[in-house]
């Protein structure tokens, strides 16, 4: 509202001035230098160490509530759990907690913390910060979509739904101030990797309660992880500062960190160029089209990572009950022309659904391209060289990706099996409910992995998993699942969890997996160091570091005007 | 210069009363107004190459399945390739011919340009005249109905119509017409919003112009005279704004055409496969980079935009020009 | 006394706005909270909708929105709710932050079109028919016809990129105002050159001037006395919605460069279902377009004396 008021205040100054002079042509200049007072809000700003554009702007730094990658690339920075992620490897490594023990049955972890480790504002972070974090993340009316990510913990999802109202049952105990045991519901080998995940990372009680949902706004913010927010300028920059008190403070380089916000490929990939930012990390901040020229260059990066994109099948609709016709269609996916062609960065055609790379984990093998079997089977189920097929629809989120790959779907299709796909190409949140009330006959989708073990894959076909959303239910996939992982040793449940896949993908197919995503990221060896490739695709902030800083000042000197010009304060 | 003294406002009459045989009150050509109007239309070259660009526009764009044996939406394994003498624009990321992808655009978008201007020719024009010339209160009220639809974003409205009736619509389509039929049913609402935005600014400037007209010596003369309200307006009013509403009427095509892009871009446009103008400029666009430039994906779209819209100008300045009472002696 | 009964009468219809407004973005499908991962449980999803009172009904909601039901704020003390989206802000905060960059950009781009496109339209007028009039005509059309995602990468690449003379994107300097003002201002200039030409030479033929031309006043003093004040008017009406337009920012220009503007937010505002965002900005787009009509319906009656508000 004060901003209508200056707005108003403003327009009315310059209607003096018209009815002196009567003519439109003198508001003009007013107008124009009214303009530069607008601007008044600029004000110098010392230059970062570190720039990163990092793709859209984030919805939310809460932890709990973070749902995208990028977002959860900067929680990170802010916010430490007990476990991190080893930049290297993106396995776990202590983070808060310096070491833990893990009961012979598995079920219950023995965290002890560090006394070092202690808030930016100074207090030390202990074991009840640690259960208020989790606690906070389970409560209803926090009403975390990630909540999920907790429910391996005793009694932690029914006091999530509320059937439980008190929490001291949920399976974390406070042994002393820095030693917490936690009671999982069966043996979790991924759980200490868990701990490294954002939502369960500790966050400051006080503040919280204090400022409500704005608390991330909050002066002086404490925070556990290795860096502060220094200030959030929405759709401007994001500004974290080093965190001296961090227990690691010793081995973090980079004093201020900048993450721009960017939802234009070419402007990120314009800004990265003419260095104005070092790294470039998001996935649909790369021009696909150009992978072919910027993959030969020594600054273009490009690795594995747990990401599958693939296709749902509505197998409550006709004729997608039929799993001849499933098949069929999986069959005619060329999908090499589409990682060519259209996403042309590396990706890998996918004929399983757990990608590649897992050490514990190797998929049992899926359909390829056949377009001979596919018709047969086609006219096994009734539709010979698509007679009476009915049309269908492609469900997708407009993209120009998505919309490139539906376009060479339906030509795949109508070409190999005569048979008539519409494109329905959907606005996002049209396309969430959609996907989600089965309303669609066949729908894009994709699946990045939360921790690195099969099962952040395999459970969400699962009959009770909220996210299988394709009518598929299968007794036998759910059992297999659950017994593998109730399985200690490595080899038996991988063999388990194997036969669980092959009724996904081979016996079932209730989805077909198309490609596995590859990371690509930018940044300039010769200045930068410290970024890993896992198959994460986490890159810690506190491990970057800038090679030979002081070459790069004078580079910035003798560099060209564009850079002098930009680098001048706002 | 005295003859045109002569000859300023009551020409109007001249020109649109069938009443008076035309060659009483002009002799001197024998000719009926709108013969005149047709033979200074001729006279403008530019007018003439206009519409003779436009006619076979329109006959390729109609004829050209009939022509060309490339599908719009067949893939091929030829992708990118620049214009050669196979594709003479080029092929796009999936190996479609470009010629035949304009072509077929270009229905979309003329449709979409035409409803645009039709509904702001209607709506917006009876609006805004009706509004300027009533005055006061209802004038006051009209308008703040014009802001209000102004101010609601017309995203919301394609979506919420959208989401309400497409499915309806399309089964409709689809039992009572043809599957092909049911495919155009997004396309409708695509029209709808487009329509239900592009008569707005038609209205406040018709409005504008009818409200610095009415208190004008010749209208007062009517008025006096005792004509009625309807035929002040359409009669005396109007032919004097003609030239400001097809002007403003060049204005709404492109904006329309480009508008539709951006729903497109969206995902609330024209559905993929399919083209349009819009939707084919906005891919090419995002090819303008450093790095490399597939020129043509760019070019030709938007060269057949750029000369459709620069024809329809010069018909527009040219029928303007025409039609205008004034314009005579020129 | 009409300023002020003007003034009085934009209430309502900023309520009418608010509350089709509310009710349409309600009536979309999905809601804000809808994203390819479902929440753990229906618990959550439940609790989620309840926090932000989105089970209730629709009047009751709207209720709460105004401030005339349950809690604190609400619109009628200037409170416009928490974002969906952006669950760390208020709607205040955002506008706050963004609105003035988008009406800084906004008004230059105004001031770019008008300086630009009225001189054009003027030339065009003063030679109509003639050689210089038709590419006048071309360069008009070629400015509105040509989309902001076209010109604003070939002028990066060209300035920017090759030449090195301005920043490839972000906002803060005023060298980085440059291009955006320009890719933003001349897609208008074009339409203001078209309409004020055709203002003009349906001034410079009409009887007034006539009559002037005949008692012998000067060309030029017909031009710019006379003449220019009517010609002007369908630019006056024209100006109202687009500087409106162009205050509350632009979602391509600021995408393109990169700009904190409240542009972006506009338009995506409505595809995450932030109810709160959406009709917030609509409602301050709606006051500023109310507003700035209110001035071109007053300028009506300055720039032409026979127009008269009774």
């Amino acid at each position: 509202m004060k901003v209508l008021a200056s707005v108003l205040e403003f327009f009315s100054g310059t209607l003096r001035f018209e009815k002196e002079q009567r003519t439109l042509g003198t508001i003009l200049p007013v107008l124009f230098l009214a303009s530069f007072f607008l601007t008044g809000c600029s004000h110098s700003e010392q230059k970062a160490d570190l720039v990163i554009i990092n793709g859209a702007e984030p919805g939310t730094l809460d932890p709990a509530l973070v749902t995208v990658q990028a977002d959860s690339r900067i929680v990170r920075a802010l916010f430490e759990g007990l476990t991190r992620l080893d930049p290297k490897t993106a396995n776990a490594i202590p983070g808060l907690a310096e070491r833990w023990e893990i009961s012979p049955d598995g079920i219950i972890y023995t965290f002890h913390l560090r006394t070092n480790a202690v808030w930016s504002t100074g207090e030390p972070i202990t074991t009840a910060d640690v259960v208020y974090s989790w606690l906070r993340v389970l409560d209803p009316m926090t009403a975390s979509e990630y909540a999920g990510q907790l429910f391996f913990i005793k009694n932690a999802e029914d006091f999530s739904s509320g059937k439980l109202k008190d929490a001291a049952q949920v399976g974390v105990k406070i042994i002393d101030a820095y030693t917490l045991q936690v009671e999982l519901v069966s043996p979790t080998p991924f759980f200490a990797d868990l701990c490294a995940f954002q939502t369960l990372a500790v966050v400051p009680r006080k503040t919280i309660e204090k400022y409500g949902d704005r608390w991330l706004m909050a002066k002086p913010l404490p925070t556990s992880g290795p860096y502060t927010l220094d200030f959030w300028h929405l759709l401007d920059k994001i500004r974290v500062r080093k965190n001296s008190l961090h227990w690691d403070a010793a081995n973090i380089q980079n004093n201020l960190v900048d993450f721009l916000p960017s939802e234009s490929a070419m402007t990120a990939m314009n800004l990265y160029d003419a260095k104005q930012a070092d790294i470039l990390w998001d996935k649909n901040l790369i021009p696909s089209d150009l992978m072919d020229v910027l993959g030969q260059r020594p600054d273009c990066h490009r690795y594995n990572y747990l990401g599958t994109f693939f296709m749902r099948f509505n197998i409550l609709k006709k004729p997608f009950d039929d799993v001849r016709v499933r098949k069929a269609l999986a069959m005619t996916i060329d999908r090499k022309r589409i990682v060519e062609r259209i996403t042309r960065s590396g990706e890998e055609p996918a004929t399983h659904f757990v990608p590649r790379g897992m050490s514990i984990y190797t998929s049992p093998p899926g359909y390829g391209y056949d377009p001979e079997t596919a018709k047969k089977l086609l006219a096994e189920a009734g539709y010979a060289g698509g007679k009476n097929f009915p049309t269908f629809q492609y469900l997708f989120k407009a993209g120009e990706t998505d919309k490139k790959i539906a376009v060479e779907l339906q030509a795949m299709w109508r070409e190999q099996l005569g048979i008539a796909m519409e494109i329905r190409q959907a606005e996002s949140k049209v396309y969430y409910t959609s996907l989600h009330d089965m309303d669609y006959d066949v729908g894009r989708s994709s699946w990045i992995g939360d921790y690195n073990d099969p099962n952040t894959f395999l459970d969400m076909f699962m009959s009770n998993n909220g996210n299988n959303y394709t009518g598929w239910k299968n007794q036998k996939y759910d059992e297999l699942v659950r017994e593998g992982n109730r399985q200690l040793d490595p080899k038996k449940r991988e063999k388990f969890l194997q036969q669980a896949e092959t009724l996904l993908i081979h016996d079932d197919l209730p989805i077909t997996p198309i490609y596995f995503y590859s990371g690509v990221l930018f940044y300039r060896p010769d200045e930068i160091e410290g970024i890993y490739f896992n198959l994460l695709d986490e890159h810690p902030i506190f491990s970057i570091k800038k090679k030979n800083s002081n070459r790069r000042d004078t580079e910035a000197q003798r560099g060209s005007s564009t850079l002098r010009v930009s680098a001048s304060p706002r | 210069m005295s003859k045109e003294v002569e000859r300023r406002e009551p020409t109007v009459e001249s020109q649109t009363t069938s009443s008076f045989p035309p060659s009483t009150l002009d002799a001197r050509l024998h000719l009926s107004p709108n013969q005149r109007a047709w033979g200074r239309f001729r006279r403008s070259k530019p007018a003439v190459i206009s519409s003779i660009f436009i006619t076979i526009l329109l006959a390729l764009v109609l004829l050209w399945p009939l022509i060309s044996h490339y599908k719009p939406d067949t893939t091929s394994d030829s992708q990118f390739q620049p214009p050669s003498s196979q594709h003479w624009f080029g092929t796009d990321v999936h190996g479609r011919d470009l010629l035949t992808r304009t072509f077929y655009g270009a229905r979309i978008s003329l449709i979409v340009g035409a409803v645009g201007a039709f509904v702001s020719l209607l709506i917006g024009v009876t609006w805004g005249a009706v509004a300027g010339y009533v005055g006061g209160r209802t004038d006051n009220t009209m308008m703040r109905g014009v802001d209000i639809l102004y101010a609601l974003p017309s995203i919301i409205f394609v979506i919420v119509l959208k989401s309400a009736f497409e499915k309806d619509l399309k089964t409709w389509l689809g039992q009572h017409f043809s599957i092909s039929a049911a495919n155009y049913a997004s396309m409708v609402f695509l029209f709808i919003g487009l329509g239900a935005v592009s008569w707005l600014t038609m209205s406040r400037i018709v409005r504008g112009q009818v409200l610095s007209l009415r208190s004008r010596n010749f209208v007062e003369a009517s008025k006096a005279l005792g004509a009625s309200h309807t035929r002040i307006l359409t009669q005396h009013i109007l032919p004097n704004i003609y030239g400001i509403i097809i002007v403003y009427l060049t204005l709404t095509v492109p904006a329309i055409i480009l508008y539709e892009s951006f729903l497109s871009y969206l995902g609330l446009g024209v559905q993929p496969p399919q083209a349009s103008w819009g939707s084919l400029i906005a891919e090419g666009a995002q090819q303008i980079n450093s790095i490399r430039i597939y020129w043509w994906l760019i070019i030709f779209p938007g060269g057949m935009l750029a000369a459709t819209l620069l024809a329809l100008n010069f018909l527009g300045d040219g029928l303007r020009d025409a039609f205008d009472p004034r314009a005579e002696n020129r | 006394m009409y300023f002020l009964r003007r003034t009085l009468q934009t209430l309502p219809v900023l309520l009418i706005v608010s509350f089709i407004g509310f009710v349409l973005i309600r009536a979309m499908p999905g809601g804000p909270f809808d994203s390819e991962r479902k929440p753990a449980s229906e618990d959550i999803e439940r609790n989620l909708r309840a926090k932000f009172h989105l089970d209730e009904p629709i009047w009751k909601q709207y209720l709460r929105y105004l401030g005339l039901r349950g809690g604190s704020g609400g619109l009628i003390k200037g409170d416009l709710g928490p974002s969906l989206k952006y669950r760390n802000h208020n709607v205040n905060d955002i506008i706050k932050q963004c609105l003035p960059v988008s009406m800084t950009l906004g008004v230059m781009s105004f001031c770019f079109a008008m300086f630009t496109g009225i001189p054009l339209g003027c030339y065009m007028a003063l030679r109509r028919g003639e050689w210089g009039d038709h590419l006048g005509g071309f360069i008009a059309m070629l400015s509105f016809c040509i989309p902001n995602i076209v010109v604003a990468p070939l002028l990066i690449l060209w300035v920017s990129v090759k030449l090195h003379l301005l920043p490839v994107a972000l906002w803060g300097s005023p060298s980085q105002m440059i291009l955006p003002t320009i890719v933003l201002g001349l897609y208008f200039s074009g339409r203001i050159a078209r309409l004020m030409r055709e203002g003009l030479s349906t001034t410079l033929h009409s009887e007034f001037v006539t009559t002037a031309r005949a008692k012998g006043v000067s060309e030029s003093a017909i031009l710019w006395k006379h003449a220019f004040r009517l010609a002007i008017l369908p630019v006056v009406s024209y100006s109202g919605p687009l500087l409106a337009d162009l205050l509350t920012g632009s979602f391509v220009v600021e995408n393109i460069f990169q700009i904190p503007g409240i542009g972006v937010f506009f338009i995506n505002s409505i595809f995450n279902r932030d109810h709160t965002m959406t009709v917030g900005l609509v409602l301050v787009y709606a006051a500023l377009l109310l507003i700035l009509n209110m001035f071109v319906d007053l300028s009506y009656s300055l720039l032409d004396r026979r127009v008269r508000y009774e």
